[in-house]
């Protein structure tokens, strides 16, 4: 049940594949089965449906009914069309010089995995030579604080809090101004987890935005998100104008598809990927694995090459 | 307050966010039931998140009820809602409690999902209707995972039974149990880490988890609970399959049924498997968890787009 992906691939392309050559009605009987396999991997339904659009009118073209190969044309033309929609990728995380401070917040849903993402960046950037300050400014889930704190200890990376208050944009704004005296030169931000319709929640994030003008602020999204994900995303980004995606959890069995969704609302590059619960599962994100994960890559590239 | 209303007191804020696209479909003198109209309808079943098969059953019952009739929104809805509602029917048992002794209760899912929280919020629940509570601080894996239980079990008056980072689950699931037994407690609530369906390891561990619950006590976990996050998409079903395969999960809690996503991918699950969904968390708070109610539910499912019409 799990494979539905790849076996309604394989299926169509079967349909595909027995035919000498393609018609008409048995091309449009594979690309439905390719919709399907979109929708089960929890594309967006609105973009699939002009997903399918493109594909067809390329698909149906004459050059691909008459050619020798039509599966591989096809496929080509799915996989193209996918990695361009989760293009192009940026993975810098637009770094000021050392002497200066950078400032990267991370925002999203409860539970999403920003406090995770916030260690995982905290390693790369001193792994890089930098000197990263991890900042709670999530009072509101019980132990957030400390999650962070025992984050930090394990990386050995400074942890700023503030225990006596209850107001996040103090802690940001009082943190960035401290992170020189700190020695530190990149400034990341925990905040809380909100949903994009609390009102109250959305208006803070924009006030630590204003007070503290990060240069960069980034949406974490649970990569096993399905279709509301183009809602909280587009919220997200009217808010605080987003400068990028990180997908996490994407470690296990999600197809993921909520990326494609994500990029199209947001318009903003996928940067990273986590792929785990240790501070070590990040990658950058790459959308021609994406597109593999989210139509079964074995099939893919083994049909392709029998094609 | 059912979470109906809940749910709807919030939609109410939500009107820019969500898709109002159906109520241009409908003029007052209603519209004519064919495929572009059953092409409309299927994007608002699979917007819910309740898959593609599920999906495709209800556009076809549609289909053979009203095709080419002229009819309004309301009238297409009511169809929806009496076949869903007849597939999501459940008899109502919130939790199955023991006849005698603490009635064990170990709640599961993948990182994230609401977990903890919808713990502390059973604890209320249960402090509320008179009973004792005890929690087993059974993350001894995440980073303050531990704090974080104890800090709601300070806030809700019960107990709670710790053991250092990285003591196994096992220990303190069984410890958590034989202080129940020894202090007479009513209600026995364990917490586990998060895990992805995937890591057979930490699967393997929640049948550890489960066994060492039995050896201290027979006939414990009386309900295992599988945490899902109502933002989840088909995933949903992977995770219901392996985790109740793991763990013998006896029902799913529903939990941020509070954002605009719908949780659809119950329906698929209890369509596929059966498991009946037992409560929905609604917020942050512990105050913020409802008894599951299909019927509600359903209503749910369909209040934007019916608001989006009024
Ligand atoms: N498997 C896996 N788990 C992850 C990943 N990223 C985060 N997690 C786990 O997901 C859960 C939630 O992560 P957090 O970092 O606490 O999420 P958050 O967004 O800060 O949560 P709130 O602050 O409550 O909104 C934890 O159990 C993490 O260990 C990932 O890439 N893969
Ligand atoms: N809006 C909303 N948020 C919720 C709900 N339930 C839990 N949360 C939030 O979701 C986040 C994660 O909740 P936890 O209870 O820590 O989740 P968990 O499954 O225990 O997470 P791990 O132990 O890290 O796997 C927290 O920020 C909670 O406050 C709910 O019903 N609605
Ligand atoms: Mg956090
Ligand atoms: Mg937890």
């Amino acid at each position: 049940m799990f494979d539905a992906l790849q076996e309604n691939l394989g299926a169509a392309f079967k349909t595909l594949r027995g035919q000498g050559k393609l018609t008409e009605s048995n091309m449009r009987e594979g690309l439905k089965l390719v919709e399907k396999a979109l929708l089960e991997a929890d594309v967006s339904y609105d973009v699939v449906g002009a997903f399918m659009k493109r594909v067809s009118e390329q698909s149906l073209g004459e050059k691909v009914l008459s050619s020798l190969r039509p599966n591989e044309q096809v496929m080509g033309i799915i996989y193209q069309e996918l990695v361009n929609l989760m293009g192009p990728v940026d993975h810098s995380l637009h770094l000021k010089g050392k002497g200066e401070v950078t400032v990267l917040m991370m925002c999203g849903l409860q539970g999403s995995g920003k406090t995770t993402t916030c260690g995982k960046l905290g390693k790369m950037l001193k792994e890089n030579g930098r000197r990263p300050l991890l900042v709670a400014a999530d009072l509101q889930r019980p132990a957030a604080i400390d999650q962070l704190h025992v984050l930090g200890e394990q990386l050995d990376i400074p942890v700023y809090s503030d225990r006596t208050t209850q107001d996040p944009v103090k802690v940001t704004a009082n943190a960035v101004e401290r992170a020189k005296k700190l020695e530190a030169d990149v400034v990341i931000l925990d905040t809380a987890g909100r949903l994009h319709i609390d009102d109250e929640l959305m208006q803070q994030l924009r006030q630590i935005d204003q007070r503290c003008h990060p240069d960069q602020v980034y949406l974490v999204v649970d990569g096993m998100t399905g279709q509301d994900a183009v809602n909280s995303a587009k919220a997200f980004n009217e808010a605080l104008e987003l400068d990028g995606v990180i997908m996490t959890k994407l470690d296990g069995d999600a197809r993921g598809g909520a990326a494609i969704s994500v990029k199209e609302v947001t318009g903003v590059p996928l940067k990273f990927m986590g792929t785990g619960e240790h501070l070590e599962n990040l990658e950058p994100f790459h959308p021609e694995r994406m597109a593999g994960r989210i139509l079964g890559q074995g099939d893919i590239m083994s049909l392709v090459e029998k094609a | 307050m059912g979470f109906f209303s809940r749910i709807k007191a919030g939609l109410k804020k939500t009107g820019a966010v969500l898709n109002t696209d159906i109520r241009d479909l409908f003029k007052s003198e209603g519209r004519l039931i064919d495929e572009g109209f059953l092409e409309e309808i299927r994007g608002i079943l699979f917007r819910t998140d309740m898959g593609y098969d599920s999906t495709e059953a209800l556009v076809a019952e549609i289909g053979k009820q009203l095709r080419g009739r002229v009819v309004q929104l309301e009238e297409v809805v009511e169809v929806l809602k009496a076949k869903l509602k007849e597939l999501m029917h459940q008899p109502a048992s919130p939790i199955e409690f023991a006849t005698s002794g603490p009635t064990v209760v170990m709640v599961c899912g993948v990182n994230g999902a609401g977990k903890t929280t919808s713990i502390a919020k059973l604890a209320s629940q249960f402090k509320r209707d008179g009973k004792s509570v005890l929690l087993g601080a059974g993350d001894t894996f995440r980073a303050a995972a531990v704090q974080q239980l104890t800090i709601w079990a300070e806030r809700l008056g019960a107990g709670i039974v710790t053991a250092p980072s990285g003591t196994h689950p096992a220990t303190v699931g069984y410890q958590t149990v034989e202080k129940a037994l020894g202090e007479e407690i009513d209600v026995a609530i364990i917490d586990t880490a998060g895990r992805l369906q995937t890591q057979s390891n930490l699967m393997a561990e929640l049948t550890k988890i489960r066994a060492a619950l039995a050896k201290a006590l027979p006939g414990a976990p009386h309900e295992v609970l599988l945490v899902l996050d109502a933002t989840t998409g088909q995933n949903g079903i992977s995770q219901a399959s392996k985790f109740a395969e793991a763990a013998g999960c006896t029902g799913i809690v529903l939990a941020k049924l509070d954002g605009t996503a719908k949780g659809g991918v119950v329906v698929s699950i209890r369509q596929q498997m059966g498991l009946p969904v037992k409560y929905v968390g609604l917020g942050e708070s512990h105050e913020d968890l409802a008894p599951f109610n299909p019927d509600e539910f359903v209503d749910a499912l369909f209040a934007d787009v019916l608001n989006a019409t009024a």
